[in-house]
């Protein structure tokens, strides 16, 4: 018997989405296939990979990260120029992390002046990530994506507690990009998106944010639901599941007891910025094959690895 | 595969004896047809309708035993592609390689890394379980090598495709139930002949997909079952390919000629990156890799790999579950609060990653609640007044403590009056209702 290969045609297709303008404009989705099956049929375009910065210094990010960027990390229109230089990420995502009221509670209109000034000085597409506070977020997303007017940029996240605010502001007003960020279920992604695009946000102007998880804390919930999703979209060609999606590996991966451990703590450990570069390529690569079309990472180390993955993948 | 409970009734005797413990044929065929029950138990049953019915009943995928007392291990077995679906089984095993061109001090280096390397993490022992040894030309330093390493007590992976040294290095081991790598379309009758006199696993390489489905079909011919696959292609992408197609040609396909575990070298695709080799091991844990062999293992690569492991091959069904006890962190004191959370894996490590963040001193009291979150054990019964009160007192904080304060998750404030009931001289505090204000609850807790 001769060895006969079990084709996989779907239905269905993820969308196209668009972020940033000009040359560097990048475009996520467009396959009918499963993550990086080239071998199946249409793959779309590569999944993307976008580094982190914020607007503030990050003061519990790992020192060798900080000491890294130690002259410009006062400055996220410095540190976003140094990082589109230096390394060259499909996008940057601006964290604003001083947002958060539980913190530096930063008003919004010094968030503003702050996207501004890191618009102005890259040509790298712009993704915006918020402070974990629904509310502040979503004045900060309406006043930043009328500021950025023009710019495509991809606001990260509306969450059905301020989807309105955000989405209205956001992709109806001010033609920005808009991620609906629901917490790793299947049928709430499903319902966030259905409300966005009730709302009157056009399916080409949202991306999915399924959640987020590091490797160990969960991902297979993660895991699953990109199956489930991707499944129901292909598959079923269920038109409410066909975004692209987003997720923020850095924000979790960074923050658990493998990367954050000091080597006083776990002497067996080593080195932490090593422990945390392998716990988040580790994610992003589980990420990317589960069904990230993009992801965002913090160390330039990883970002390099990840685009090589990629590469590696697909040729 | 696909036998119904009729087609199974016709191969019965059909005079309904009862001897299977069943009331009627039919009733038993469709119990066999279920797999309730093992087509043994009718004593009536034909040679020939039996051979008929494990051929049509047995998994797409074989599954594989290697190693020996222990270090034995199944490999394989799977009946789904996505988790989802139903579950994984068999969990992945890494295999750290060594090769006959290693000098001394590496090889000590190495060995040293995998013995250190060997941690528990919820409930499992963590540690490369397998140790490779490649030979490239010289027999004499890679029987040494095979030889040295036998005191790290690992199954061997013997990847040689010299018939005569593979024996002589089987001949060393065999009582580990090694895994022999090295059959190829040139050598295969010698390959398989040194496979069944030892009794150990077969791996077959080849260099395209066909060549590696003609060869497995070559390997079934001379009665081979026991095998591993080499989906190992010659860049990244064709790994993934082949690695993804013979598993799928296996269970979607139901071809058993791909019904066999795999073994994927990431430290060959990897070429000297070690990040590269973390991402593509974490590649093949999701998509079907068996043997996963890597050039080094050091905790920083170990940790996010068998974490995501584990992860990946829970059971959707039976969630994870942390051990109940009295959790600490950043060494706390008499004074310190106890914060109350519960033992699915999930919330556990939500509440304490934001304990860490915080930096503050605290206990972190995790009652059995039945493996569920906050409110639905709540609402399930499992985390009540007095499951927190037992949890409490068997705890041995009340001794401890000279400042006792509990703080219940914000989600089950309503709990708060019975458990200052159950346990008097303690401060019963609401604490935030999600994870992520715990640092700031913390920090301003007086």
């Amino acid at each position: 018997m001769a060895y006969t290969k079990v084709a996989k045609k779907y239905s269905g297709k993820i969308n196209e989405v668009t972020l940033g303008t000009g040359d560097k404009a990048i475009t996520i989705g467009g396959r009918n296939v499963l993550p990086l099956h080239h071998f199946d049929g249409e793959v779309g375009n590569p999944p993307k990979v976008g580094l982190e910065i914020t607007d503030i210094v990050p003061e519990d990010w790992n020192d060798a990260l900080k000491d890294l960027y130690s002259d410009v990390i006062g400055d996220a229109a410095k540190w976003a120029k140094y990082v589109e230089d230096n390394y060259a990420p499909d996008f940057i995502c601006l964290h604003f992390v001083g947002a958060s009221p539980d913190g530096a509670n930063k008003s919004v209109e010094e968030c503003v002046e702050v996207a501004k000034q890191v618009a102005d000085a890259i040509t790298t597409p712009l993704v915006v990530a918020g402070s974990k506070n629904d509310e502040k977020d979503g004045e900060l997303f309406a006043a930043v994506a009328e500021a950025l007017q023009g710019k495509n940029i991809l606001i990260l996240a509306a969450k059905e507690e301020n989807y309105k605010t955000v989405g209205a502001a956001g992709a109806l007003a001010y033609q920005q990009k808009v991620a609906a960020e629901s917490s790793v279920d299947i049928n709430l992604a499903k319902q966030l998106n259905i409300l966005m695009t009730q709302l009157g946000v056009k399916e080409e102007d949202i991306v999915m944010h399924l959640g987020s998880a590091a490797a160990g804390y969960g991902f297979e919930y993660l895991s699953s639901t990109m199956d489930r999703v991707i499944l129901a979209a292909l598959g079923q060609n269920d038109t409410t599941l066909q975004m692209p999606i987003i997720t923020p590996v850095a924000f979790d991966t960074w923050g658990v007891k493998e990367a954050v451990a000091s080597e006083t703590d776990e002497p067996e450990w080593g080195n932490a910025e090593e422990r945390g570069i392998h716990l988040e390529v580790a994610t992003a690569a589980a990420c990317l094959v589960s069904g990230a079309d993009a992801v965002i990472v913090r160390h330039p180390k990883s970002l390099q690895t990840v685009k090589n993955f990629i590469e590696g993948l697909l040729q | 595969m696909g036998l119904t409970g009729l087609d199974i009734f016709k191969l019965t005797p059909r005079k309904n004896c009862k001897e299977c413990g069943f009331p009627t044929c039919m009733a038993f065929a469709m119990k066999v047809a279920s797999g309730a029950v093992e087509i043994e138990k009718c004593p009536y049953i034909s040679d020939e309708a039996k051979a008929k019915l494990s051929e049509a009943t047995a998994p797409p995928m074989k599954t594989i035993k290697i190693g020996a007392g222990d270090n034995e291990k199944a490999l394989g077995g799977e009946t789904v592609l996505f988790r989802h679906e139903k579950t994984f089984v068999n969990r992945p095993l890494f295999a750290v390689q060594f090769d006959d061109q290693m000098a001394d001090d590496e090889l000590a280096r190495k060995a040293d890394n995998i013995k250190k390397v060997d941690y528990e993490r919820i409930g499992e022992q963590m540690h490369a379980e397998l140790v490779a040894v490649k030979y490239t030309d010289n027999k004499d330093r890679y029987l040494e090598i095979v030889k040295q390493l036998k005191d790290l007590n690992k199954t061997f992976v013997l990847v040689c495709d010299d018939a005569a040294v593979a024996a002589d290095a089987v001949a060393l081991v065999k009582e580990t139930k090694p895994v022999l790598v090295g059959a190829n379309a040139d050598n295969l009758e010698d390959m398989v002949k040194l496979a069944k006199d030892n009794g150990i696993v077969l791996g077959l390489s080849a260099a395209g997909i066909e060549d590696l489905y003609a060869l497995t079909e070559k390997a079934q011919g001379l009665d081979y079952k026991e095998l591993v696959l080499n989906t190992t292609g010659e860049n990244i992408a064709k790994t993934f390919e082949k690695t993804i197609e013979v598993r799928r040609t296996a269970l979607e396909g139901k071809d058993r000629t791909f019904g066999y575990p795999s073994i994927v070298f990431v430290n060959e695709l990897a070429k000297g990156d070690a990040y590269m080799q973390t991402a593509l091991a974490a590649t093949f844990i999701l998509k079907y890799g068996s043997i996963i062999v890597l050039e080094d293992i050091e905790y920083a690569n170990a940790l996010p790999l068998f974490a995501l492991r584990q992860n990946i091959y829970t059971d959707p069904q039976k969630p994870m579950r942390v051990e109940p006890k009295v959790y600490e962190f950043a060494n706390p004191d008499a004074e310190s609060p106890v914060l109350l959370t519960v033992d699915f894996a999930l919330t556990y490590f939500v509440v304490s990653g934001e304990i860490e963040r915080a930096k503050v001193p605290a206990y972190l009291a995790v009652p059995d609640a039945g493996g569920l979150s906050v409110l639905t054990s709540w609402a399930a019964g499992k985390l009540g007044a007095s499951v927190i009160r037992d949890m409490i007192k068997n705890s041995g904080l009340e001794e401890k403590l000279t400042r006792k304060r509990l703080v219940l998750p914000g989600k089950v404030a309503v709990l708060k009056g019975d458990v200052e009931e159950e346990l008097p001289g303690w401060e019963i505090i609401v604490g935030p209702e999600e994870a992520m204000q715990i640092p700031k609850f913390l920090r301003e807790l007086d």
